[in-house]
C-alpha cells in the first residue's frame, strides 16, 4: 500500500512537473501568435492596407464630353447629342432566349445580332452588361420603357455621341471623329484612347484639334469585390469638357454656298477681303460625316469612293485647277507694275497670234480688235496676254502671282492642302529637267500650261487685289486680336486698273459675265471667268470643227471658274468658284459665285 | 476539516452546482460572444445564415456543457473504454459509408446534424489513454514494453483519420497523445526515436498524401506558388489580417471579407475576419482570452484531488487539445503553418467543433466540480 502509494506519488510528480513544462510551452506559443499578429498588423501592416485597397478598388475612366465646334454666330455645327443604349444584366434575366425574342421585333435585331449578344454573354461575368443594340430611337426608348416590366435585367443607358447636324454642309472642313485604331494607339498614349468606346477626330477640324476638343477625362473609383462586382461607387471625379472651337464660317453662308451649286461638282471659297477669314468653304458633293462616327459600312463606303465627283475630297484646297482666265488678273498686275503696258498700250486681236511655228488662238476666233488692259480684262481676251506675258517674261509673273498668295500653303488647320503650281525657268529645270520654253510663257499669261491654283489661293488672291493691297491670310479660326496684314509692294492706281477690269467683266456692255450681275439694288460686284480645257484641242480637230463640250463625256467637259467680289465701291467679300466640268465660267460659275455674293450682303456679316 | 469530512462524500446537485467555476463559464461565453458578433459581420450586418444559428447552437453547447460537468466524474472513468471502441466503430463506418464533404469523408448523416466521429475521437482518446496511465505502475509506463499498448491506443485511430483524409484532426490527435504521454512519465528519449521513425519515414509518407495535401504542404512552404488557389487563400488572409492594422477597420467595415475576397471568412478563416475589423488589439484580445481559459485548464489539473490521477490526466488532455485548436488555427491563418482546416473553437461558424469543445469544458468542470474528493473505482 504505502509502496503504490509512493509509486503514484512518482507518476504524480512528473504529471505536475511536466505539465507545468506543457503550460509554459502554452504560454509561449500564444505569444509568439500575438507576435505574428504584430508583425502582420503592424510592422507590415501599411504594406497590407494598401493590397487590400488594390485588392477592392478599381478605377475607370470617364469620357468627357467633347468640345463642340461653332460657327462665327455660335450656331453648333458639332455636337454631342445623347445616344441611348440598350443593355442586359444577363444574370436578372430568367429565360435569355425568350427575352430576346420577344426584344426582337421592338428593336428589329437581326439574327447576326442575336448570336452577338448570346457570345458576349457567354464571354462575361454574368453582372457585366452586354450590349444589345447602340443608337436607339425615342420610339424604341419609350416602347422599352413602357415594357420594362417583361423585360427583367434590360437597362437603358445613356451616352453621348458626336453628331453634326448640317451634315453634308459641313463634311468639309470639319471632318469627323472614329474609333480608336490600332494606330492611333500606338502614336498616343493618352489614357483616355484605352476608354471603350472612345471616339477621336479622324479628318478635317476633328483631327486637327482633337487634343483641344477632347477634354480631360474623369475617373470614377469603384469598390469591387473578388469576382469583380461593382459593390459601390467611392468617388466620382468629373472630367473636363473639351475647348470648344470657333469658326469664322456662317453656317447661314455656308449653305447657300453649297445649295448654289444644284448637281454641280465643284468648290467654293468665301473670304471676309480685310481679315482673311473664311466666312464659307464648300466643296460639293460632300459626305455626310454621322455615318462615320459608328463606323461606316462597306457598301457606303465604296459609294463615296468610287463616285467620281469625289465627295470625300475637298476640292477647296486638294483640288489644284488651270485658273485659267482669272490668271489675267495676276498677269495684268504683274505687266502694270514692271512697266511693260499702261492703260494706254494697246494690242490687236485678230483671233490667233503666230509664235515660230506655232500658232496661238483667241478663244473669239473673229478676234477683239484694238483693247487696252482694261478692255482685254473685260473681254478676256487671250491675244493680248499672250502678247503681254511674252513683254513680261515668266518671271515676273511668277513673282506676282507669290505676292498675292498663290502657289503658297496656308495655315488654316486642314490636311491635305496642295499648294499648286506657280511655274518659273527654276521651277521647270527641278522637275522636269527641261528648260523653258518661250510658248509656255504664252499659254502662262492666259493661265494655262503648267499653272494649277486651288480655289482657296484664288480666292486669297482677289482678296488682295481688291482690299487695297494687303497680304491677308485666310484663317478659319475666330481671333480676338487678329494681327493686321502687312502690305503688299503694288502700286494703289494699278490695283485700281484691273480692279475696273473686273468691274467691266460682270457691268461694262459686253462684259464675259453680265448675265451673273447682282440682283441687289445699289450694290455691285466685280469678277472674272475663267474656262480651262481639260484635254487638249489638237489641230485635227480644230481643223474639224471643235466638239462642243456639251456633247464631250462629264470628265472631258471644261472646268468653270469664276471669282467675284463685292460691293465694288468698298468690298468686303470675295468668293472663288470652281464647277468642275462646268464647261463655262460665265454660264455656269459665275451664277453660283453671284448667288453666294448676294447671300452673303443679305446676310451682312460681321 | 470539512476538506477531510467531506473527502469521499459525494456532492448534492445543488452544491456541484455551486462549485462550478463561473469565472471559466463567463469567458467561454464571451468567447462565443465574440464569435457571432463576427459572423453577424460577415453576413454583412445580418443574424441570418449564421450568427442566430451559431447562437442556438452555443446554447445547446452550454446545456450540453452544464449536464457534463454536473455528471459525477466516475462516469467518465467508466464508460472511457466502451466509449472508445464506440467511437472506433463509428470512424470506420465513416470510412466505409461517409459523407462526401469537402473532398473528404467524415461525417455520418443523422438527419438534424452531422456526426464526425473523428472529433469524438479526440474525447475518446484522451479519456482511454487517461484510463490506461492511471492504471498502469511508473515502471510499465518508462519501459518500451509498457507503451506498446497506449501506441496502439493512438495509431489505430489516427490512422483511420488519417484516409479520410482529415490531416489536421489526426495531427491534433496525435500531438494531444504525444503531450499525456509526456505527461505520464515516458522518457524523452522515445519521443526523440518517434520523431525520428516518422521523419525516416517522411518519404514513404509523402507518398500516401494525396495531391491536395502534397500542394498545401508545398503552398505552405511557398505560397506564391499557386497564388490563384491554395496559395490565394494564404495571402488574402494575410492582407485581411495585415490591413486591419492596431484598432482594425471597424465592426462592419472589413472590405477583405465583405467582398469575398477571404476564403471561408465564417469557418476556419474567421480570425482574420475579425481581426480585421477589430485589428490587433481585437486579435490579441481573443489569444489572452483563450490563454486564461487554457490556464484554468492547468488550475483545474492541479487543483483537483491528487489522489485523482485519471481526473488530472483527463482535464489535461482535454485542455491541450483545445489548445492545439487554437494555435494551429491562428497559426494557420496568419501564415506560420499549412492550411489543415482545423477552425478557431467557439468562434468558427460550425456545431461539430461546439459539441468537442463544450463537451471537453463539461468534462474538465465535473472533475474540477468534485475536486476534493477521491475518484470512486
Amino acid at each position: 500500500m504505502k509502496k503504490s502509494n509512493s509509486k503514484s506519488n512518482h507518476k504524480l510528480r512528473y504529471l505536475l512537473k511536466r505539465s507545468l513544462i506543457i503550460f509554459s510551452l502554452n504560454i509561449l506559443l500564444l505569444f509568439v501568435l500575438i507576435g505574428r499578429l504584430y508583425y502582420l498588423q503592424i510592422y507590415q501592416g501599411e504594406k497590407y492596407a494598401l493590397l487590400a485597397d488594390s485588392n477592392r478598388l478599381s478605377r475607370r475612366l470617364l469620357a468627357p464630353p467633347r468640345g463642340t465646334i461653332n460657327d462665327r454666330n455660335g450656331i453648333e455645327l458639332a455636337v454631342n447629342t445623347q445616344n441611348f443604349q440598350a443593355m442586359l444584366i444577363s444574370e436578372q434575366c430568367r429565360n435569355i432566349d425568350k427575352f430576346l425574342q420577344d426584344l426582337t421585333p421592338i428593336l428589329n435585331l437581326s439574327s447576326d445580332d442575336i448570336e452577338r449578344i448570346k457570345k458576349d454573354i457567354a464571354h462575361h461575368r454574368r453582372f457585366v452588361p452586354i450590349k444589345i443594340k447602340d443608337n436607339l430611337s425615342w420610339e424604341e426608348v419609350s416602347t422599352l420603357m413602357i415594357n420594362s416590366n417583361t423585360f427583367p435585367g434590360l437597362i437603358i443607358d445613356e451616352g453621348l455621341i458626336r453628331s453634326y447636324p448640317f451634315k453634308q454642309y459641313t463634311a468639309h472642313p470639319l471632318g469627323y471623329v472614329g474609333s480608336v485604331s490600332e494606330a492611333d494607339l500606338q502614336k498616343s498614349d493618352a489614357p483616355l484612347l484605352q476608354v471603350p468606346g472612345f471616339k477621336i477626330g479622324k479628318s478635317g477640324f476633328e483631327k486637327t484639334y482633337d487634343e483641344e476638343l477632347r477634354g480631360k477625362e474623369g475617373i470614377l473609383t469603384y469598390e469591387v469585390n473578388a469576382y469583380g462586382r461593382i459593390m459601390r461607387e467611392i468617388e466620382k471625379k468629373e472630367g473636363k469638357k473639351g475647348k470648344d472651337l470657333d469658326l469664322t464660317i456662317d453656317i447661314r453662308l455656308q449653305k447657300a454656298a453649297y445649295d448654289a451649286f444644284g448637281k454641280e461638282s465643284g468648290a467654293a471659297v468665301v473670304l471676309d477681303v480685310h481679315t482673311g477669314e473664311i466666312l464659307a468653304f464648300v466643296s460639293v458633293p460632300s459626305f455626310d460625316p454621322n455615318l462615320f462616327v459608328d463606323g461606316i459600312s462597306i457598301k457606303n463606303w465604296n459609294t463615296l469612293l468610287y463616285d467620281e465627283k469625289t465627295p470625300m475630297t475637298d476640292k477647296a484646297i486638294s483640288g489644284q485647277y488651270s485658273p485659267g482666265s482669272t490668271f489675267k488678273i495676276v498677269v495684268s498686275l504683274a505687266a502694270l507694275e514692271a512697266g511693260v503696258i499702261t492703260t494706254q498700250t494697246r494690242s490687236f486681236c485678230s483671233g490667233k497670234m503666230q509664235l515660230g511655228n506655232h500658232l496661238f488662238h483667241c478663244w473669239k476666233h473673229s478676234g477683239h480688235g484694238h483693247l487696252n488692259v482694261i478692255e482685254a480684262i473685260k473681254n478676256s481676251c487671250d491675244i493680248f496676254f499672250y502678247e503681254t506675258a511674252l513683254k513680261l517674261g515668266i518671271e515676273k509673273i511668277a513673282e506676282m502671282s507669290h505676292k498675292l498668295g498663290l502657289g503658297e500653303i496656308y495655315d488654316i488647320g486642314l490636311e491635305n492642302q496642295k499648294a499648286g503650281v506657280i511655274p518659273n525657268k527654276k521651277w521647270k529645270q527641278e522637275t522636269l529637267k527641261q528648260p523653258w520654253q518661250q510658248g509656255e510663257t504664252v499659254i502662262a499669261g492666259i493661265g494655262q500650261g503648267y499653272v494649277l491654283v486651288t480655289p482657296l489661293q484664288l480666292a486669297t488672291m482677289l482678296a488682295r487685289v481688291v482690299n487695297g493691297g494687303y497680304a491677308v491670310n485666310p484663317t478659319f479660326i475666330k481671333k480676338e486680336h487678329p494681327t493686321k496684314p502687312k502690305k503688299i509692294n503694288i502700286k494703289p492706281e494699278n490695283l485700281a486698273i484691273v480692279k475696273q477690269g473686273m468691274f467691266e467683266v460682270v457691268n461694262g456692255v459686253g462684259g464675259t459675265a453680265t448675265r451673273a450681275r447682282l440682283k441687289l439694288k445699289g450694290i455691285q460686284m466685280g469678277g472674272k471667268t475663267g474656262t480651262t480645257q481639260v484635254r487638249r484641242i489638237s489641230l485635227k480637230e480644230r481643223a474639224k470643227g471643235i466638239r462642243r463640250d456639251e456633247d464631250l463625256p462629264w470628265k472631258y467637259r471644261n472646268h468653270a471658274w469664276f471669282m467675284a467680289y463685292a460691293p465694288h465701291d468698298n468690298p468686303k467679300y470675295a468668293v472663288a468658284v470652281i464647277a468642275e466640268h462646268g464647261r463655262s465660267g460665265s454660264g455656269v460659275a459665275a451664277p453660283i459665285a453671284s448667288k453666294i455674293l448676294e447671300e452673303a450682303i443679305k446676310l451682312d456679316i460681321r | 476539516m470539512t476538506l477531510l469530512l467531506n473527502r469521499n462524500q459525494e456532492l448534492s446537485l445543488k452544491e456541484r452546482f455551486l462549485n462550478l467555476n463561473f469565472v471559466f463559464i463567463g469567458i467561454i461565453i464571451l468567447l462565443a460572444s465574440i464569435g457571432c458578433i463576427t459572423l453577424y459581420s460577415v453576413a454583412g450586418g445580418k443574424l441570418s445564415p449564421w450568427a442566430l444559428n451559431q447562437a442556438l447552437r452555443f446554447a445547446m453547447g452550454l446545456i450540453i456543457m452544464l449536464i457534463a460537468a454536473l455528471i459525477q466524474p466516475e462516469f467518465y472513468y467508466k464508460i472511457a473504454t466502451p466509449f472508445y471502441i464506440f467511437t472506433l466503430i463509428l470512424l470506420i463506418i465513416v470510412d466505409a459509408v461517409g459523407h462526401i464533404g469537402m473532398g473528404a469523408q467524415r461525417w455520418i448523416n443523422l438527419g438534424i446534424f452531422n456526426l464526425q466521429p473523428s472529433e469524438l475521437m479526440k474525447i475518446a482518446v484522451v479519456l482511454q489513454l487517461a484510463k490506461y496511465f492511471s492504471v498502469a505502475p511508473i515502471e510499465s509506463i518508462r519501459s518500451i514494453k509498457g507503451i506498446i499498448i497506449p501506441v496502439i491506443l493512438v495509431a489505430v485511430p489516427v490512422a483511420f483519420i488519417v484516409i479520410q483524409p482529415d490531416l489536421g484532426t489526426s495531427l491534433m490527435v496525435l500531438f494531444c497523445a504525444v503531450a499525456m504521454f509526456y505527461l505520464a512519465g515516458v522518457q524523452w528519449w522515445k519521443f526523440g526515436l518517434g520523431i525520428g521513425a516518422v521523419v525516416a519515414a517522411m518519404p514513404v509518407l509523402w507518398h500516401f498524401l494525396h495531391d491536395y495535401q502534397k500542394n498545401r504542404i508545398l503552398t505552405f512552404l511557398d505560397p506564391e506558388r499557386d497564388p490563384l488557389n491554395t496559395g490565394y487563400h494564404i495571402i488574402q488572409a494575410k492582407i485581411a489580417l495585415g490591413s486591419g492594422g492596431l484598432w482594425g477597420k471597424g465592426f462592419l467595415s472589413g472590405t477583405q471579407s465583405h467582398l469575398n475576397f477571404l476564403p471561408e471568412p465564417h469557418t476556419d478563416f474567421i480570425f482574420t475576419t475579425y481581426s480585421e475589423e477589430f485589428g490587433m488589439i481585437g486579435g490579441a484580445l481573443v489569444i489572452l482570452l483563450n490563454l486564461i481559459l487554457i490556464s484554468y485548464g492547468y488550475w483545474f489539473a492541479f487543483r483537483i484531488h491528487n489522489s485523482n490521477y485519471f481526473g488530472k490526466m483527463v482535464i489535461l488532455g482535454l485542455n491541450t487539445n483545445y489548445f492545439l485548436y487554437i494555435f494551429i488555427n491562428i497559426a494557420m491563418v496568419t501564415g506560420l503553418l499549412p492550411v489543415v482546416g482545423i477552425p478557431l473553437p467557439l468562434i468558427s461558424y460550425g456545431g461539430t467543433v461546439i459539441l468537442t469543445v463544450m463537451t471537453s469544458f463539461g468534462i474538465m468542470l465535473s472533475f474540477y466540480v468534485n475536486r476534493d474528493r477521491e475518484l470512486k473505482k
